[in-house]
């Protein structure tokens, strides 16, 4: 833990950032360094810790103990200067149903104190940005769940923010409109954003992330790239070994547990197929056929985020 | 779309002072959009109360030679009137769309990803409160003036007392929404808190004439205070020491509502 940043120019500088509710603690005196023009995740099962150390980062959820600095400034001391440079979409959408979708924009340009002209302006371009132009004129209600991140996303950018946090950004949407937003993010990113979020997706963290960490219950527990993590936590590619003998119904694959030993570093057993952690999955399967095991399915893949994830966090479910 | 970090810092902050102002302007887009009922309702609401409660009602109090000093019912309860039907805007207002900014749309949520903070909303939204009961009032009197239910040209003066009583209800009651987890606490709070208030506190007949264990009571509600000044702006009998004290009795009240509020709006929000 230090006051000074491990990267010099840091946009976010937190050092020890601690947050409790009573005595639970949400999140347990992490250090992180986000720089400028990076996109940077939080990635971590539900109550990790991310939605807290957001809301912290936001100038919005006072510090319960340790340093954090956005913009230099100290976010206990100076809220209302920060939350002026940095827009925000918050995992919940809090559009205002009773405006219209223009109106929704150039009202919160009026939070930032941009005249009624500018903020209209800038409503009127930025709605173009996202493709919501032609509905303008409607109110919220109607949109689907894509289209509401999109505005939710044009009005954090209303007041041209240099660092733009965002909150579980594309959960519940389905496949088009989860790229539509990432296309949009990148074209952020490209203009020199730095981008903040959380994510339970492994995809969009590998897709969008230059660094990320790992958070599971309060702390942080890995930190690195994408490739980084993977390279760190997990083998190159994984072996997927299915078995018409054993599945959830007769969990009998015990006896498989020791047939496989020895064949790579990791094994996992999941109820319905082993996972076999190894440098080269051809290779391991081979080694397999030789010990005489007849597998009723084999996929080699490339092991991914969601490897380490697992790895990291574990299995079992959390609520 | 992104300017030099120079040019970015040297950007003046936002002066405090201004920022519940612009919360008072997403009230009052909301209001532009909707301004059409609010006016239907300010006028027709007067409108039913004088002639059913002043006149129709006062046929019968006026029977045997009006009130003492000859002044009619409807002159009697014009006033009070004008300032219970602020009062009840001011609560209803208070509590259900309050709820709906911090519960149910999440707009406040909103707003304090801005430089706008609890404190501005709290004082935003009260901003908009007194200036719907002034919009409410000032149509009031409108009315009275039509229906001439006035004595005194002083009558124009219940508009301020409407709406600081307005503020003597909203500021508490602001501060208690923002204690609240659903709209259970309303239905309570409407139906012995307000409802009473609103036939006990001298609106259609003088305190005085409760049983005397009820009087006190009367005297520690704001009603009765915005009532008593607005009534005697209206027939023109003013007492100085009595306004002083329904004056500062009011203030009391907005002054202890805002304290409260500033606590409970902090701790809902501020988390």
């Amino acid at each position: 833990m230090s006051d000074s940043p491990a990267i010099p120019s840091a946009v976010i500088h937190a050092a020890g950032l601690t947050k409790r509710f009573g005595s639970f603690t949400a999140v347990d005196a992490i250090d992180f360094d986000v720089a400028p023009g990076e996109a940077f995740g939080f990635l971590g099962p539900n109550g990790a810790g991310k939605t807290s150390t957001m809301r912290m980062i936001g100038a919005v959820s006072p510090i319960s103990a340790g340093t954090l600095r956005v913009f230099g400034l100290d976010a206990a001391r100076n809220g209302a200067r920060i939350r002026a440079r940095m827009g925000v979409v918050p995992q919940a959408d809090t559009l205002d149903n009773e405006l219209s979708v223009l109106e929704n924009l150039v009202v919160y340009g009026r939070y930032f104190d941009l005249s009624w002209a500018e903020s209209r302006r800038r409503a009127v371009e930025l709605l173009e940005f996202v493709q919501l132009a032609e509905r303008s004129d409607d109110t919220v209600e109607p949109l689907s769940g894509g289209m509401k991140r999109r505005l939710v996303i044009a009005r954090a950018l209303i007041n041209e923010p240099s660092l733009l946090l965002l909150d579980e950004p594309t959960t519940g949407l389905d496949p088009q409109a989860r790229h539509l937003v990432w296309d949009r993010l990148y074209r952020l990113k490209a203009r020199g954003v730095t981008l903040v979020l959380t994510t339970h997706y492994m995809d969009e963290a590998e897709q969008l992330c230059d660094r990320l960490v790992v958070m599971d219950k309060a702390r942080i527990v890995a930190e690195g790239s994408p490739r980084q993590l993977i390279e760190q936590y997990v083998s190159r590619e994984v072996l997927e070994l299915r078995f018409r003998e054993i599945g959830p119904e007769l969990d009998d694959g015990a006896h498989m547990d020791s047939r496989l030993d020895g064949l790579a570093e990791r094994i996992e057993h999941l109820p319905d197929r082993f996972l076999v952690y190894t440098s080269d999955g051809e290779a391991t399967a081979a080694a397999a056929y030789e010990r005489g095991l007849r597998p009723s399915s084999v996929l080699v893949r490339r092991s991914s985020l969601e490897d380490v994830f697992l790895r990291l966090t574990g299995r079992s479910l959390v609520e | 779309m992104m300017a030099g970090l120079a040019s970015r810092l040297a950007r003046p902050s936002m002066p405090a002072s201004r920022r519940a102002f612009r919360w008072l302007d997403h009230d009052l887009l909301l209001f532009r959009r909707n301004w059409h009922s609010y006016l239907l309702a300010g006028l027709s609401q007067p409108f039913l109360y004088l002639v059913s409660m002043g006149i129709g009602l006062g046929v019968y109090v006026n029977r045997n030679g009006g009130l003492p000093g000859g002044v009619s019912y409807l002159v009697y309860v014009a006033p009070a009137l004008l300032v219970t039907q602020a009062m009840m805007a001011a609560a209803f207002e208070s509590a259900w769309p309050i709820m709906g900014k911090i519960l149910w749309d999440k707009t406040y949520l909103a707003a304090l990803n801005t430089p706008i903070g609890a404190l501005d909303l709290l004082l935003g939204d009260l901003m908009w409160i007194a200036f719907r009961a002034t919009l409410l009032s000032v149509l009031f009197l409108a009315i009275i003036v039509l229906l001439g239910a006035a004595a005194s040209p002083l009558v124009a003066l219940a508009v301020p007392v409407a709406v600081l009583t307005a503020l003597a209800f909203a500021a508490p009651i602001v501060a208690f929404t923002a204690t609240q987890t659903g709209d259970g606490g309303f239905n309570a709070l409407f139906r012995f808190g307000i409802t009473p208030l609103f036939l006990f506190s001298g609106t259609f007949f003088p305190i005085e004439k409760l049983p005397l264990f009820l009087q006190p009571l009367a005297w520690v509600t704001p009603l009765y205070h915005g009532v008593s000044l607005a009534r005697s702006f209206s027939l023109g009998q003013i007492e100085p020491v009595g306004v002083a004290v329904h004056i500062a009795a009011l203030v009391a009240f907005v002054t202890v509502g805002l304290y409260a509020g500033r606590i409970t709006f902090r701790r809902r929000l501020e988390v």
